[in-house]
């Protein structure tokens, strides 16, 4: 092909694109030029860099006859990079909390009065945001564009729309995070940005949907396989649930402060709605889709039981939107509400273990290789957590137990037990599957740095949740303790300071954890940097192999 | 039934309206009664919108992220009645936009901390937690009280406000910004606040600092305030109308 059929041959959406970006960082521009709030002038001038690049990167890609789509082979370029994303996000995200949790252990080294913007309530958001939206939401829509071409036979659907959804994704967790640093935040929890980045997430989660559908529309198989039913719930719920719980009116259209449409206790229950539900949908529903694949791929064992999977997958997302009140036990919450949701949440625990049996039993007559393979290990023990913390989970929801765990660290640990056992664990587990294949190497690096990873991660995390376990539970009783003469026996700073040991094994567990990551990091590199191997691995072949 | 299941695996369009059916039904059960039912919120006297100056100080508590540490909703629980006070009432936060009631208490909760310490205290506390409470976790912000507050857009806030349903009136909107230096300077004419916010409005300086109108005024104001408004010698929980 000479270059000047290639020039002619670019396609359609590179232009569109390259239109739309300098569309982009002109508006964007007069936005922030005519905007008096300095706040969002800085935003402004993210999504113009932003807008500028891209329309300069598409310019020499088009004008050199790049993005020539073969529409016979599956669109890996957005997954490998996709990839990437995940591993540098899961560094950023877990530093910060790291951070955060040495500010816990030693307030008087970690914070500094001249910056603010480095102050615990800050850099919270960035955490909890960086770990769940960049680095699970980046992992989640890596897998799903490698999942759906794979399970369809078809190539990704939309062209460059795919590269829209990631480098669009990306400008939202930039800007989102530069909002939680400069105070930008709309008070929130998991829902912290501005009514602007909202809209700019909408647009770019409404095109990630119509790839996903158009890529199904294209298969090949007359079935839409099992993961990408939990893709789809999780794309198309997190959709009505960002849109919802966001609802919220800018004091000026030029300016970053918006107040919520809702108020108080509607409000509240909005917003626990949407909360839980990031757990249920993000956290959960679009993690099962990896389980969904890449167990079943990694031990070489069909999916334990189709039955299991459909009971499952509509009984898990009728049930999870019922479950947001139990964050609101003993509120001013209407208790019928609260009742409500106490239930739901325990019926909850039978299709959470639904799917972590189907999940585990997909390895019998395979369970010698979690001897050997560290990576089915990690994604096995990634579902033992599902299970523990889809336990744990009802347990808190009811209203006894729930007097004495809300508020307190012991939910902080019932987070991370799934964040960092499920969710993450998953997510590892399937980087280490994607990376080889992808770029078509016939195995990792090294996968005695996964054992490393493994181990350290795990010991990590036990530490973690341990420490949160006593010190929750710890501070929970302490709160409600009585003297003999009846007089509550403990002020409240007593109780902050019967934490210091728990908080220091917190921050060393956290930091064993990110230690895990930096490794996994490094064992990554050196993969992508090996010599081809002399056969290449079936999985990284063209869809017509692929469906022989 | 398990055949009837293959005609969703093979139209994504159908399944997509399957999902969104099978979602929507918990949210419509739970969360639309409560716009309607008229027992969500108990009709109590005293709850009143924030003022001008108290308003901008929530902005700031919002801004800072204090929600992540500190809790405002007490539960009817005996060891939090006797910490913190009376519980929280839906009433308490019907005009917050957006509620702040929290989940987590690194610190105390302060659904009512207004009244119980000094400004002074409060002051200081903010600027060098460490300084009052030797065991705190709570970072430091010094820079509030060097920091100008901004108040030309105070009217375009409780605006937006009105139009999510705070019923500020045209005159309280127009007089907004300077009902808010009112507030902050004790040889001002208080008629215009009180007028639309009642004459138990907290009047004077609050930051040590009465040359400059800081963010520290106003986030003090606010906490200064939080949870005076019901007179709860005078609420009777066990009245019909506040049974739920």
């Amino acid at each position: 092909m000479t270059d000047t059929t290639a020039q002619q041959d670019s396609p359609p959406g590179a232009v569109a694109l390259l239109i739309l970006s300098a569309v982009g960082a002109f508006l964007a521009l007069m936005a922030t030029g005519l905007s008096p709030d300095p706040l969002f002038r800085l935003e402004g001038w993210v999504f113009t860099f932003a807008a500028l690049a891209s329309a300069a990167a598409l310019t020499v890609g088009v004008a050199n006859g790049r993005y020539q789509a073969d529409p016979g082979r599956y669109e890996d370029g957005v997954i490998r990079a996709g990839a990437i994303a995940t591993v540098f996000w899961a560094i950023v995200g877990m530093l910060v909390g790291v951070v955060i949790a040495l500010q816990l252990a030693w307030p008087r080294i970690f914070y500094f009065p001249e910056a603010g913007w480095l102050n615990f309530g800050r850099l919270r958001p960035l955490h909890t945001s960086g770990v769940i939206f960049a680095f699970g939401g980046n992992a989640l829509i890596a897998t799903s564009f490698y999942v759906v071409q794979r399970t369809c036979r078809a190539r990704l659907a939309g062209g460059m729309a795919g590269w829209f959804v990631f480098w669009g994704y990306q400008l939202f967790i930039v800007m989102a995070a530069v909002g939680y640093l400069a105070g930008i935040t709309e008070g929130r929890e998991y829902a912290e940005p501005e009514w602007f980045v909202d809209l700019w997430l909408t647009i770019v989660w409404v095109v990630y949907l119509l790839v996903f559908l158009g890529t199904l529309w294209k298969r090949k198989e007359p079935h839409i396989y099992v993961a990408n039913w939990f893709y789809l719930a999780f794309i198309v719920t997190v959709a009505l649930l960002h849109i919802v719980n966001n609802l919220s009116l800018p004091v000026s259209l030029l300016g970053a402060k918006s107040y919520s449409l809702f108020a108080g206790v509607q409000d509240a229950l909005t917003q626990w709605w949407y909360g839980h539900n990031a757990v249920g949908f993000f956290l959960t529903a679009g993690f099962l889709a990896i389980m969904y694949y890449f167990v079943p791929k990694r031990a070489k064992k069909p999916v334990y039981s189709y039955r299991l999977s459909i009971v499952h997958f509509w009984s898990l997302i009728f049930i999870y939107i019922w479950a947001g009140p139990h964050h609101l036990h003993y509120t001013a919450l209407p208790q019928w509400a609260q009742t409500l949701g106490m239930t739901f949440s325990i019926m909850l625990w039978m299709p959470s273990w639904g799917g972590m049996i189907n999940g585990l039993m997909t390895l019998s007559g395979a369970w010698d290789k979690l001897r050997t393979d560290p990576v089915l290990r990690m994604m096995a023990v990634a579902v033992g957590f599902y299970g523990m913390s889809t336990f744990e989970g009802p347990l808190m929801s009811i209203r006894a137990v729930n007097a004495l765990s809300h508020y307190t660290d012991w939910t902080i640990g019932h987070v991370h037990s799934g964040a960092l056992g499920w969710v993450g664990f998953i997510s590892f587990g399937a980087i280490y599957c994607l990376v080889p294949w992808l770029w078509k190497k016939d195995r990792l690096y090294s996968n005695a740095l996964v054992e490393w990873h493994f181990w350290i991660a795990t010991l990590g995390l036990l530490l973690y949740i341990a420490a949160m376990w006593v010190s929750g539970i710890g501070e929970g009783l302490l709160w409600r303790e009585y003297t003999p003469q009846g007089f509550l026996a403990n002020s409240f700073v007593e109780t902050v300071s019967a934490k210091h040991i728990a908080n220091i094994i917190r921050a060393l567990g956290g930091l064993m954890y990110l230690s895990g990551a930096l490794i996994m990091a490094y064992n990554i590199y050196r993969t992508i940097r090996q010599p081809a191997p002399a056969v290449l691995p079936a999985a990284s072949g063209p869809i017509v192999a692929a469906a022989a | 039934m398990w055949k009837n299941h293959s005609k969703l695996e093979r139209h994504s369009l159908l399944l997509v309206l399957g999902i969104l059916l099978v979602v929507s039904v918990g949210g419509l059960v739970e969360i639309a009664p409560l716009f309607f039912l008229e027992s969500t919120i108990e009709k109590v006297k005293g709850v009143r919108p924030y003022t001008p100056l108290e308003q901008a100080g929530r902005d700031i508590y919002v801004r800072e992220g204090c929600y992540v540490c500190h809790s405002q909703m007490i539960r009817p629980l005996r060891d939090e009645v006797e910490r913190y006070g009376p519980y929280s009432l839906a009433a308490e936060s019907m005009y917050d936009h957006p509620f702040q009631w929290g989940s987590k208490r690194t610190g105390p909760d302060l659904a009512r901390v207004g009244g119980k310490y000094s400004d002074a205290w409060h002051v200081q506390h903010l600027v060098d937690p460490r300084s009052v409470v030797p065991e705190s976790l709570m970072p430091p912000y010094a820079f509030l009280a060097d920091k100008d507050l901004k108040t030309e857009d105070i009217e375009a806030r409780l605006r937006t406000l009105t139009r999510v349903g705070v019923p500020y009136t045209e005159t309280a909107l127009k007089n907004a910004r300077a009902d808010l230096e009112a507030q902050v300077d004790p040889t001002a004419s208080g008629a215009s606040l009180a007028r639309y916010y009642g004459d138990k409005v907290n009047r004077r300086d609050f930051d040590g600092d009465p040359d400059r109108l800081t963010e520290m005024d106003a986030l003090v104001a606010y906490l200064q305030m939080l949870g005076t408004l019901v007179d709860f010698r005078t609420y009777e929980a066990d009245a019909p109308e506040n049974l739920r």
